[in-house]
C-alpha cells in the first residue's frame, strides 16, 4: 500500500518535468521570435550600430538561437535565471524579493475563496430549488463575470474613499517600517515572529481589500463545484441512513456530506491555482502590491527579457508544484488513485 | 385558420413561454443572456444613433462632470462624454473577443480532430504541449504575447486567441477518441471511405455540436481577458475607444472620488461577459438534459 503511494508520487513528479520544460521552451521562443529587438529598445532607437553589437555580444545575443537555448537551459538547471538587462541585479534576487508578497496575497485570497465558496455551495445544495439556492447560484454566475481589477477598484472606491476605513495601496502604512520585522518577507508571519502586534494589525489591514477582491471573484467557481458535488452526495444512501438514525440534519450536511464532497473540490483546486495566479497579477497592479505580477509588468514595459522569462518560469513552477501537491494529497485521501 | 401576423406572433410567444415551462430557470437564463448580448450588439452596430456625442469630442461639456441630464454617465477629464465612449467602445471589445474565439476554435478544433484521429507520437507530443499550456495561467501568457506583439487590434486578438486553443483541443480530441470507436465509423471504414471522408463527414459533425457551449463561454472569458490586457495598457493604441482603457484612465481619478469614470466601463465589461456566460449556461443545461435532474 505504502509502496504504491510512493510509486505514484515518483511518477507524478516525473510528469511535471516535461510540463515545465515545454513552457520554458515556449517562453524562450516567443520572446525571441516576436518582433522587437531587446537591445535596441534598451539603448533607445538612436544608439550607434557598434554599441548595439557590443551590447549584444555582452548579453550573448549574437550567438545562434539553438546555442542560446542550450545555454539558457544549462543556466536554469543550475537555478540561475541570468542577470537583468536593465538593472545590475540577478533575476533570482528580484524574484526572491517579490515572491513572498504574492504568496501572502494568494494564500489569503484562496482562504477566503474556499470558505465563502464551499459554505455557500453546501448551503445552496441543502436548500435546493429554493430562493436561497437560486440566489447563491446567481451570485456564482455574476461574481464569475466580474473582472478582478474592476472588483478591486470598486472596493477601493467604497471602503477606501467613501467610507475611508481601509487602505487601498501597498502592504504597510507610512508609519510601519518593514526593516523592523522583516525576515521571510511574509509580513503576517514576520510580525508574529517579531511579536510586533501593532505592525501585524497594519499588515492585516492592508491585506483586507486585495485578499477579498481575489477571494470573492474566485469563489463563484467553488460555489458551483461544491453545490454540484454536494447534490450528488446528499442523494447517497449513507445520508439517508444518517437521517434515519436521527442525526441532526445540519450535522449530516456540513460534517458528513461536506467531507465527502470535498475530495473532488480538492482536485479542482489544483486547476484553479492557475486562475488564482492570473488574478493575483491583476490584483497586484490595482492595489500597488509589490509582488510578482507588478514585477512582470514593470519589466515588460522596460523590455527586460531575462526577468520576464524568469518570472514566467517561476510562476509555471509554482503552478506545477501546486497541482503536484494537490494530486499527491488526493492520492493519499483516495486510495483508488494510482498509476 | 387564416394566417395573420398577429397569430404568428402569438404562436411565437406561446412557443416561447412553453419552452420556459419545459426548461424552467435555465430557459430564462438563456433568454436574459441573449437579450443582454442583443442590446450591446445593437450598440456596436448603430453607435451613431445611440451615442449623443462623438467619442473623441473634447468639447461635449464641462470637465469631469458627474452624471446629469445631458451626460447621464458624466464626462471625463478631457471633457468627453462617458456614455458615448461606452457605446463606441462596445465595437472594439466585441470584435476582439468574438474574433479571438473564432480563431482559437478553428485552430483548437482542427488540431484536436487531427491529433485524436491520427494518434501515435504526433498525438502524444501535441497533447503534452496543449496540456502544459492549459495548466499555465492564460492571462499571464496573453500578457507575454501582447507585450511582444505590440499594440494593435489584430495583435491583441491573437494574444487572446492563443491561450484558448488548448481548451478546444482537449475537448475535441477527447470526443474524437470516443467517436472513432463508434460502429458507424467502423462501417464507413468497411465500405472503403477515405480517411479524410471519415474525419470530415462522420466525426467532425458529431464533435462540432459540443463546442457550441464552450464557444459561448469562451467569448465571455475572452471579453475579460481583452479588457484586462487593455486595462494593463498592453493592448491598443490610445486612438481606439475601449472599455478597458477607459477603466485604466478612470483609475487615476479614483482618489479624488470621480466614481463614474470607473463604475460604468467596468460594469459594461461585467454585463457583456455575463450575457455570454448566461447564454452558455442556459445552452449547456438545455442541450444536456441529464444535468436538469439536479
Amino acid at each position: 500500500m505504502k509502496k504504491n503511494l510512493a510509486r505514484y508520487i515518483i511518477i507524478r513528479l516525473f510528469l511535471t518535468i516535461p510540463m515545465v520544460f515545454i513552457l520554458l521552451t515556449i517562453v524562450f521562443v516567443v520572446l525571441r521570435v516576436m518582433p522587437g529587438d531587446p537591445v535596441s529598445s534598451m539603448l533607445g532607437g538612436h544608439a550607434p550600430e557598434k554599441v548595439i553589437e557590443q551590447k549584444k555580444k555582452e548579453l550573448g545575443l549574437n550567438r545562434s538561437m539553438p546555442v542560446q537555448y542550450v545555454q539558457y537551459l544549462w543556466q536554469v538547471l543550475h537555478l540561475d535565471l541570468g542577470e537583468s538587462m536593465v538593472f545590475k541585479e540577478k533575476v533570482t534576487k528580484a524574484i526572491a524579493d517579490k515572491l513572498p508578497a504574492t504568496i501572502e496575497l494568494t494564500f489569503f485570497g484562496m482562504l477566503i475563496t474556499l470558505f465563502a465558496g464551499v459554505f455557500m455551495g453546501a448551503y445552496a445544495a441543502d436548500k435546493r430549488r429554493t430562493a436561497q439556492d437560486y440566489g447563491i447560484r446567481l451570485y456564482g454566475i455574476v461574481v464569475y463575470c466580474i473582472p478582478v481589477y474592476w472588483m478591486g477598484l470598486m472596493l477601493q472606491l467604497i471602503f477606501g474613499i467613501w467610507l475611508d476605513i481601509l487602505p487601498i495601496a501597498g502592504r504597510i502604512g507610512a508609519r510601519t517600517f518593514a526593516s523592523d520585522f522583516e525576515r521571510t518577507g511574509l509580513y503576517v508571519l514576520d510580525t508574529i515572529l517579531a511579536g510586533n502586534f501593532t505592525a501585524l494589525g497594519d499588515v492585516l489591514l492592508h491585506l483586507v481589500l486585495p485578499a477579498f477582491t481575489l477571494g470573492i471573484v474566485l469563489s463563484g467557481i467553488f460555489v458551483r463545484l461544491t453545490r454540484a458535488n454536494m447534490l450528488d452526495v446528499l442523494k447517497s444512501d449513507y445520508v439517508l441512513a444518517a437521517e434515519a438514525r436521527g442525526i441532526r440534519h445540519r450535522k449530516i450536511v456540513y460534517k458528513h456530506a461536506l467531507k465527502n464532497a470535498f475530495i473532488p473540490i480538492l482536485t479542482m483546486m489544483g486547476l484553479q491555482f492557475a486562475l488564482l495566479m492570473a488574478g493575483a497579477v491583476l490584483t497586484e497592479t490595482t492595489f500597488s502590491w509589490p509582488g510578482m505580477g507588478r514585477l512582470l509588468l514593470e519589466r515588460i514595459y522596460l523590455r527586460d527579457y531575462p526577468t520576464i522569462q524568469g518570472v514566467i518560469i517561476v510562476i509555471a513552477l509554482i503552478v506545477a508544484l501546486m497541482s503536484l501537491l494537490v494530486d499527491i494529497t488526493y492520492a493519499m485521501v483516495d486510495p483508488r488513485v494510482r498509476y | 385558420m387564416k394566417y395573420s401576423p398577429a397569430s404568428g406572433i402569438a404562436k411565437l410567444i406561446s412557443g416561447f413561454t412553453g419552452l420556459g415551462k419545459k426548461y424552467g430557470l435555465e430557459w430564462w437564463i438563456l433568454v436574459i443572456g441573449a437579450l443582454i448580448i442583443l442590446a450591446i450588439v445593437s450598440m456596436a452596430a448603430f453607435p451613431g444613433n445611440i451615442a449623443p456625442f462623438s467619442p473623441y469630442d473634447q468639447n461635449s461639456g464641462p470637465q469631469l462632470a458627474p452624471p446629469g441630464p445631458v451626460h447621464f454617465m458624466g464626462t471625463d477629464n478631457l471633457q468627453r462624454d462617458v456614455w458615448s465612449r461606452i457605446v463606441y467602445g462596445s465595437q472594439t471589445i466585441l470584435r476582439v473577443a468574438v474574433l479571438a474565439a473564432v480563431v482559437s476554435s478553428v485552430f483548437g478544433i482542427g488540431l484536436g480532430l487531427i491529433s485524436g484521429f491520427s494518434g501515435g507520437w504526433f498525438d502524444r507530443v501535441l497533447s503534452l504541449i496543449m496540456d502544459s499550456l492549459y495548466s499555465f495561467p492564460g492571462l499571464i501568457l496573453a500578457i507575454a504575447f501582447a507585450a511582444m506583439l505590440g499594440p494593435g487590434v489584430i495583435n491583441i486578438m491573437l494574444a487572446v486567441a492563443v491561450i484558448y486553443i488548448p481548451t478546444y483541443f482537449r475537448l475535441v480530441r477527447g470526443q474524437t477518441l470516443t467517436i472513432k470507436e463508434e460502429l458507424y465509423v467502423e462501417a464507413a471504414q468497411a465500405i472503403g471511405s477515405s480517411r479524410s471522408t471519415i474525419l470530415w463527414k462522420y466525426i467532425f459533425p458529431n464533435v462540432i455540436a459540443t463546442t457550441a457551449v464552450v464557444f459561448t463561454l469562451n467569448v465571455a472569458d475572452a471579453i475579460m481577458t481583452e479588457a484586462a490586457l487593455t486595462y494593463l495598457g498592453l493592448g491598443l493604441p490610445p486612438s481606439i475607444v475601449d472599455w478597458g482603457m477607459d477603466l485604466a484612465m478612470g483609475k487615476k481619478f479614483l482618489p479624488s472620488g470621480q466614481w463614474w469614470l470607473i463604475t460604468f466601463p467596468g460594469a459594461m465589461i461585467s454585463l457583456l461577459a455575463l450575457g455570454f456566460t448566461m447564454l452558455g449556461e442556459g445552452l449547456a443545461e438545455i442541450l444536456n438534459p441529464r444535468l436538469l435532474e439536479r
